[in-house]
């Protein structure tokens, strides 16, 4: 059995008060009842606050570029798929910057779990409106306010049969570890988009917000179902669910390679391939 | 012996396929051969042709004159004629051109209505004109009949059969109504390989233990991609076609990371979205090996044809500082070992290499005797298994005499393996503090370059030992620069080719500038509008070439219009 402390990193350089810190302590907690020791796994993460998640938690780490963690992600699976690989990123880094990854993601289905902090802003550059703020956001580069439309990532990913869908909040931290434990336990690529306010600059977007509106689905809820799972998805105002919205049995990418049917990758010898007859095909 | 046979037509008309049988049949027979396509990029219609180049000695680029033109549409009549040798013949379908042409250097052969009347089918007009040419030539038909067979095999014998028959069919007409073909073969040597760039950088791959590409495809990188793709069941290959360019180096990255020999590859625009990617495989020190096949810029460009406009974008892509390589092959043969190196030295020092070919080496097929594939340099750089296992500690970006640090495969042992785009501690995590920052910069670049430099080997000279002419040149450049070479062997003439582009050689293991300054001309040749190696030789050593040959059509230099420049050149100094 692992202890919390064994997954205690550097210390956090995020605000006090921050949402974050409550999705740290979630999956800290998640991976001592998951008995995953740090050296068994790997986080992908990107840039924003977000993406310095890894440092402050005891991991293999690949904390990349701005954007691009997915496909990181994706490579590092392909190589090795016995070891879990999580991704963490943020709503600008995730849904705008890296948006057609997570398109490419969802359609490929590699057994990944991508854990989005989603607070509707962009803290690390101060501020700025994000995809998930909310329109009308006005901040230093949107000076009439955000104009554009928010971006709904439940709806595009039910839309695009992503295999697990799942929405959480940091102010409900056994809830939101629960979910992360079906998040990475479902067999395949896996979005939990969780709402984790950025106290320093969305002023909107609060706890008291997010409280006001987040409910958990009803226990009778049937996440298979994708036509409530679009209606529940598309709940965005007044109310908001929480909860796994949407679940499929889609076949794993992994799976379906068929150089990866024995074993990992990385596990594969030969390392270097006899050259024996390799130039027959040439005569 | 020294003929171009070239055939023209549309695309979609079968001039690849003609193209590739013949090839093999010649190289099967023992002849030396040298082809290189020329397309349009479109799937249907146009011009396209292809040339063969058959010869009883090594032959290493494309020349001016045709002495047979296999003519699959008017075009290629149109274009061509004028190319042909004194003795040059035209074989062509008069029905299916809806033309008849009254002249003697023409041969009148019905591919087209004997594919129908015996072989039941339009689409065996190929197999007649393949038949024809090797009549023209006077060839016989046994190696034919073993190359038909053996490119047909997954079809049904009654295929095998009417293309067999119609080989001899065509072989027939030309035999019996060329009386103008005065083409003669001399009994062929030992069975030749026949290889294209592309195809040789996927082997060098594959061989080199790559276990990994991810790619978007685009031309004239593609290749590369197809033919690792097709090993992939065979040697363990996880081959993923990524959403673009930038998931693709960043795909290829992840792997790396996680203990496999990774490659992707692209062309221009394709390379230039990887940009932020290698610099990502520069901070993390993560091995990869990048092909960029160079094709005519700026933005689209010109996408089938030829350049080597990127070797300067090559060297200064990516924003920061950090040590890379860059290898331009010439030849297939070398295309395969530099390939080879650029594993070995991307994953011994941890760094990005990049392997630039363009359009014409990329699918120019040459033939050889056989590849020596015996002295490849394959070492496994990592810590796997037990010996990570056994660490006392580890630390993924340790400060080392060497500036090279452990590469250890996360998930292999206890301890963890962290890396960062950001600038990170030893350990690889996140840190802004100067002390640091200087520490890594030396240990990643300053402490790496030297040693990199001893690995590059020194550029090839062929020719005279004390010239009185250099040719310079780097890259695709090598087989017509050979050539021409051996033409201006009366002006006591000398190559000097460059294909270890970067770090520039030092001069210790040649001193190739004192070759160049005994010279009395030296004349650096290059397919761009700018003259990129000129430019990065100045900087690089000081040395200015006497006179540059540049070419921005994006058409190769065949070897009659680069010696034609040369004795111009030389004519008036």
């Amino acid at each position: 059995m692992h202890t919390l402390q064994e997954y205690e990193g550097r210390t956090p350089a995020w605000c006090p008060g921050c949402g974050n810190f409550g999705i740290r302590k979630a999956f800290q907690q998640t991976m001592v009842e998951l008995d995953l020791a740090p050296h068994q796994f790997t986080i992908v993460s990107g840039i924003g606050q977000a993406g310095k998640f890894p440092h402050y938690v005891r991991c293999n780490t690949f904390n990349g570029l701005h954007g691009r963690s997915l496909p990181v992600a994706t490579g590092l699976k392909l190589a090795n798929h016995a070891m879990p690989v999580f991704v963490f990123c943020g709503d600008g880094d995730c849904y705008g910057e890296g948006g057609n990854h997570l398109l490419n993601a969802m359609r490929r289905n590699v057994n990944l779990t991508l854990f989005v902090h989603d607070n509707q802003i962009y803290g690390l550059t101060k501020g700025q409106a994000s995809p998930t703020s909310l329109e009308g956001t006005v901040s230093n580069t949107q000076p009439f306010g955000a104009l554009s439309q928010p971006f709904n990532p439940m709806v595009l990913a039910v839309a695009m049969d992503c295999s697990f869908v799942a929405r959480g909040y940091v102010g409900d931290i056994d809830h939101l570890k629960e979910l992360m434990k079906e998040a990475i336990n479902h067999q395949g690529f896996s979005l939990l988009d969780i709402f984790q306010p950025c106290v320093t600059f969305n002023k909107v977007n609060t706890y008291d917000w997010y409280k006001k509106r987040c409910y958990p689905v009803e226990s009778t809820y049937d996440p298979s179902d994708r036509v409530e799972a679009f209606r529940r998805a598309m709940e965005f105002g007044e109310r908001i669910p929480l909860g796994v919205l949407y679940r499929n049995q889609r076949p794993v990418f992994e799976e379906k390679v068929p150089v990866l049917r024995e074993k990992p990758l990385v596990r594969q010898e030969p390392l270097f391939p006899r050259v024996d007859g390799m130039l027959e095909e040439f005569y | 012996m020294d003929y171009t046979i070239k055939i023209g037509g549309e695309a979609g008309q079968g001039v690849d396929t003609i193209g590739a049988i013949l090839s093999k049949i010649f190289t099967r027979a023992g002849y030396h051969v040298f082809s290189h396509p020329d397309y349009e990029s479109r799937v249907r219609g146009g011009h396209n042709f292809l040339q063969i180049r058959l010869a009883d000695r090594p032959v290493t680029a494309s020349r001016d004159i045709v002495d047979i033109l296999v003519a699959l549409d008017r075009q290629s009549i149109i274009a061509h004629e004028k190319e042909l040798s004194a003795d040059g013949m035209v074989v062509y379908d008069s029905a299916a051109l809806g033309e008849k042409v009254e002249k003697p250097a023409f041969l009148d052969v019905p591919f087209t209505d004997m594919a129908i009347k015996q072989g039941g089918s339009k689409i065996m007009a190929n197999t007649v004109a393949t038949g024809a040419v090797l009549g023209m030539l006077g060839m016989d038909l046994g190696i034919a009949r073993e190359v038909i067979r053996g490119e047909l095999k997954k079809k049904d014998e009654h295929v095998i059969k009417a293309n067999l028959d119609l080989v001899v069919a065509g072989h027939e007409s030309a035999t019996r109504n060329c009386s103008r073909c005065a083409f003669a073969l001399p009994p062929g040597g030992q069975r030749k390989l026949l290889i294209a760039g592309n195809e040789a950088i996927g082997l060098g791959a594959v061989l080199s233990g790559c276990k990994f590409y991810s790619a978007y495809p685009m031309t004239p990188s593609t290749g590369i991609f197809s033919f690792v793709a097709g090993k992939a069941l065979e040697y363990g290959i996880v081959v993923e076609q990524a959403e673009d360019e930038i998931a693709a180096i960043n795909m290829a990255l992840g792997a790396s990371f996680g203990g496999v020999r990774s490659m992707t590859a692209s062309s221009g625009g394709g390379f230039a979205l990887m940009v932020e990617g290698l610099s990502l495989a520069g901070m993390t020190e993560t091995p990869i090996v990048i092909g960029l096949a160079q094709r005519p810029g700026p933005a689209t460009g010109l996408p089938t044809r030829t350049e080597q406009g990127e070797l300067l974008f090559a060297l200064y892509a990516g924003h920061g500082e950090f040590p890379r390589v860059i290898f331009a092959p010439g030849t297939p043969e070398q295309a395969i070992h530099l390939t080879n190196k650029a594993f070995d030295l991307a994953e011994k020092y941890q760094i990005p290499a990049l392997v630039l070919s363009d359009q014409y080496l990329a699918d120019s097929s040459w033939s050889y005797e056989t590849l020596n594939l015996e002295e490849l340099r394959n070492t496994d750089y990592r810590l796997r298994g037990e010996t990570f296992r056994n660490l006392q500690s580890y630390k993924r970006h340790a400060l080392t005499a060497s500036g090279i640090s452990p590469l250890g495969i996360p998930g292999d042992g206890p301890h963890l393996v962290v890396t960062d785009s950001d600038e990170h501690d030893e350990e690889g995590h996140i840190v802004e503090d100067a002390e640091m920052r200087r520490a890594m910069v030396q240990k990643r670049l300053l402490k790496k370059m030297p040693l990199i430099k001893t690995e590059i080997e020194p550029p090839t000279v062929y020719g005279s030992d004390k010239p009185e002419v250099v040719l310079v040149g780097w890259g695709s450049t090598y087989g017509v620069l050979k050539e021409v070479v051996e033409r201006l062997s009366a002006r006591n003439a000398a190559m000097l080719h460059f294909s270890e582009i970067y770090p520039f050689p030092g001069t210790q293991k040649l001193d190739y500038l004192a070759l160049l300054r005994g010279a009395k001309r030296t004349i650096c040749v290059e397919q761009n509008a700018m003259g990129k190696f000129a430019s990065l030789m100045r900087s690089e050593t000081g040395y200015t070439f006497d006179a540059n040959i540049l070419k921005y059509d994006g058409r190769p230099f065949t070897v009659e219009s680069l010696s034609g420049e040369i004795d111009a050149y030389l004519a008036g100094v």
